[in-house]
Order: C-alpha cells, then structure tokens, then sequence
C-alpha cells in the first residue's frame, strides 16, 4: 500500500480507540476465559503465564515501530508507539500481580523473600520495575519537562528490558529444557536490536 | 510469621486428619452411630466408594479395596477430566494439554515388560500376564508435581513387590530402573530433543519393595488412559510426579544407582530421590504449598505441601538418617 495512504489512514482519531481495543483484546479473552472457566485444569497458571507471553509480545511490538517505519515509510505508526509501550506496562502489571496474588497468596512475607531468593523471579521483577520510570513519563507533559532528547534517552532503557525479560523467560523454561518458544523470541529482539546495532555501526541512525 | 517454633519433619499423618467431609458431617454422623453402631472406617469407605465411579470411557479394570496402610487417602478426587487432561508425559509434548490431545497414536497391544539384571528369573512379561499376576486393588493417591500443583487420583493396579518377587532378585539387586517406552512413530514429542531418550526412572531397592509402590494399569475403575502412561506405569506417591515412569517396557535390577532422565538433564533442580519435600526447594520455586487441581480457587491460598506428600507415617524410615537437603 502507498505510505502516503497508511499515513493519512494513521492521522485519523478513531485509529487510538481501535488500538486499545486491540491491545485489551488478550486480557478479555483471559477475564472471559477466567470466569467461564474455559483456561483449563490450572486456571491460575494459565493467567500468570499468558499474562508474561502477552508483556513479551507488546515489549517486541514496541520495538518493531521504528525498524517497520524505516522499512515501510509509515511513520504514523510513532503516534501508536507510546500507547503499546503503556499498554505492555500495563500486561506486566498483571503479570506481577496475577503471580504474587494467584501463586503467592498477595502475602507479602512470602512475597519478598520468594523474590529475593529465585534469581528468575527476581530478574523478571526487575524487568517490571524497569518499565515503571517508562510509564510515568509517558504522558506529554513529562515529555515536555524532560526535553525531548532526555526522554528519548531515557526511554532507550527498553532495549535493555526485552534482553532481561527474555532472560526471565529463559530461566523459567530452562529447567524442562524446553527452549522452543525462546528461541523464537530471541531472535525476534535478537533482529529488533541488532537492526539498531548495526544502524549504528553503519552511522543510518 | 510462625509464631510456632519449627520442629523439623513433624507434620501430621494424614490418617490423623479428619476429612472435610466427615468435619461437616459430624452431628449426622453422631446420630448415625448411635442409630446404627456404624464406625468411622464404614463411613469412609463409602466416601471413597463414592467418588470413584468409572466415567465410561475405556475397559473397566475394577479392583479391590487395597488393605495396604495409606493407600486410601480421603481427599476428594479430582475430575477424571484434570486427571486425564492435564498432566506431563514429554513424549508426547511438553504442554500439559498435549498428552491427552496426541497420545490417540500409542499403541498399547502387544505390549511387553522385560525384567533382567540382577535376578533369578529374568523374564518378558506379556500385558496380559501381567494383569493377573496379582489382584487388582484400588487405592487413592495423592500426586504432588514438582512444578507445584497436585490431585488425588484413584489407581488400579497392585504393589510392585508382587512382581519383584517373583523375579527373585539376586543380592546385588540394590537398585531397580525402569525404562520406557520411546518410539517416533508413535510419540510425536520424542522427535524434540527436550530430554534423552527414552526416559528412565530409578529406585532404591527398599523403595521399590515398598507397598505403597504401586505398579498401575488403570484409573477410575477402568483401563490406563494411554495419556496417564498406557497400559502399565509406576506410581510412588511420596516423590514428585516424574518420578513414577509411564509406559514401562523394561525393568531392570542394577547393583549402582542409575541415572534418571531429569537427574541427566539438570542435577541441580531434580535429584535421584525426588521426595515430596516442603522444606527443600526447588531452585526456581518453593515447593512449601501445593494448588490442588480443580479445588483451589484463584484467589485461594495454596494448600501446605506435606513433608512425603502426607505419607511421612508408611516411608519416613526409608530415609531415617539421611540428609534430605543432600540426597534431594
């Protein structure tokens, strides 16, 4: 399709409502699939792992705005970028909680010291607190305080987040040596940051 | 916080505590002893009778009512359902749904179970001699999986003793392995290379001698579902679920410890022994409490996980000395 098209398709207002729709669509499907009880035997560990599948996808859609900009030419797509990067926040969130309300009983006792003491736990939990400083400045005003330069730097702290929360997930499926589904998305953060890398490496950037 | 000292491995038996039911139940139940002298035992039984009703899926393989010491628990069964939907046979695929979805292309006839080593009368069993080499019995187990969930499934099946004496095993029989069936035609899962195949399984000879090691050929009344591990599979009901091999085509009797699957595959998070252990976790999660499937709701706490999944009274001496935190 012409750039031009997408872009002036991108422009419209109704484009913000659609996308959170979309975005809240996985979440539905859990909440409908919670009470109908339709998520199987393990009801709470379908929600928790859903819920992190669901944080990995929207940190790789996040970062896969700019390279399909550079690629395709619809640079309307920025205008989505932010709102997917809230809405991840949002997915790891319930993430977190679902883990600490459905897999640790919301005791906070038990909370700290099981975060403290399992390195995969811990690292993910760091994942999460990482994307918080993300999410609270990611209304305009705080883009207008912080200057659009330290925002934007700020906000490189994601490439640093996929690597770790791949690196969580990894650890979770390490121990049944079942790596297929890692696999496949660390190679999509793998091009997502390697494509920066090497924009880099060749001055494009 | 405990406010209670932490004494070690004093956990209450299971036969001490009182079934749920049976708590509810009490003024009835008082009425009904004075009416009718009926016993607790009485009682029970028909609790137990109750739940198990053959869903009608497969053969019935009825049993007996097994006089061995915990084989009864009186927890609520868990669904057919979860039993035969949910649960981890690798072989045919690492998601829990998988087993019951592919497992259609086992195929269970002919099947025989070859004993050797370090016996008299080594062997190839047919499943059919198997399945009258001794009554069947029914018993009701707990099924801890290490990953933290748990049910209450009623085997049919008899102690693999039975079988174990009649092989006669020599005085270098210290250890038994069980290895299982591995076959890409008919495990769509042995094609990954998830775990070295086939999946093998020990136990110590005093383990494998004890009652309470059941070897199973059905559930609920009827004939092994081929997801549960069809049509002959181990169940040690004090170690986590892996430890009970499914589709056992060959036993063998070693004077060494052998080398179990998941021990091969990460040493560090799964142990020879494996028992049910509330203090020692795993490395990537406590294994302190247990979700019971089907039971505890989402915003339910988790259920205490108890010291040899509640069957500390019939095994505990197994291990009477030994480190447990060491031989994990």
């Amino acid at each position: 399709m012409q750039a031009v098209v997408v872009n002036r398709l991108l422009a419209r207002p109704a484009v913000k409502p659609v996308l959170w729709l979309l975005l809240a669509l996985p979440a539905l499907g859990l909440l409908w699939g919670a009470v109908q009880n339709t998520l199987g035997a393990n009801p709470a560990e379908a929600l928790i792992r859903s819920l992190g599948d669901w944080t990995l996808r929207g940190l790789c859609l996040t970062l896969a705005i700019t390279p399909l900009r550079q690629w395709t030419g619809w640079h309307g797509l920025i205008r989505l970028r932010r709102n997917i990067g809230v809405a991840t926040f949002i997915y790891g969130c319930l993430h977190w909680l679902a883990y600490a309300w459905f897999d640790q009983g919301l005791d906070i006792d038990t909370l700290v010291k099981d975060v403290i003491k399992r390195p995969f736990i811990l690292v993910g939990t760091a994942a999460w607190l990482a994307m918080l400083p993300l999410a609270l400045t990611s209304f305009n005003a705080a883009i207008r305080a912080m200057g659009g330069r330290a925002w934007k730097d700020l906000h490189k702290v994601t490439y640093v987040i996929a690597p770790v929360a791949l690196l969580h997930f990894l650890w979770m499926k390490a121990g049944k040596q079942d790596f297929a589904e890692v696999t496949v998305y660390a190679l999509i953060v793998g091009v997502l940051l390697g494509w920066r890398w090497w924009r880099r490496q060749t001055g494009r950037a | 916080m405990h406010l209670l000292k932490d004494r070690g491995f004093q956990h209450p038996v299971a036969s001490e505590i009182t079934p749920q039911g049976l708590w509810l139940g009490r003024r009835e139940w008082l009425q009904r002893t004075a009416l009718a002298g009926s016993g607790l035992a009485a009682m029970a039984s028909r609790n137990a009778m109750a739940q198990v009703t053959p869903p009608g899926r497969l053969a019935k393989l009825p049993g007996i009512k097994s006089g061995v010491a915990g084989a009864m628990v009186m927890d609520k069964a868990t669904a057919y359902a979860d039993v035969t939907g949910y649960n981890n046979f690798y072989e045919f695929g690492t998601d829990k749904a998988d087993p019951a979805r592919t497992a259609g292309t086992l195929k269970t006839r002919p099947w025989t179970v070859t004993v050797e080593g370090e016996v008299r009368k080594p062997g190839v069993f047919g499943i059919e001699d198997l399945l009258k080499l001794s009554p069947m019995e029914e018993r009701i187990y707990r099924m801890r999986c290490v990953e933290g969930w748990s049910m209450v499934i009623p085997w049919i099946g008899y102690s693999l003793a039975e079988l174990i004496k009649r092989v006669e095993p020599t005085g270098n029989a210290k250890f038994v392995q069980f290895v299982t069936l591995a076959d890409k035609a008919q495990m769509p899962g042995v094609r990954s290379g998830v775990l070295d195949w086939p999946y093998v399984e020990g136990l110590r000879m005093d383990e494998a001698m004890h009652p309470l090691t059941l070897l199973a050929f059905g559930l609920y009344g009827e004939v092994m579902p081929n997801q549960n591990g069809a049509p002959v599979r181990l169940v040690t009901p004090w170690k986590y679920g892996f430890k009970s091999a499914k589709s056992i085509v060959k036993i063998r009797f070693v004077d060494k410890q052998p080398v179990s699957s998941w021990e091969r595959a990460n040493v560090q998070e799964y142990g020879f022994y494996s028992n049910v252990n509330p203090q020692v976790d795993h490395p990537r999660w406590s294994q302190a409490s247990e979700r019971r499937i089907g039971e505890d709701g989402l915003f339910a706490k988790k259920r205490p996980t108890l010291m040899f999944n509640g069957y500390e009274a019939q095994v505990g001496q197994l291990y009477a000395g030994m480190d447990l935190k060491k031989f994990y």
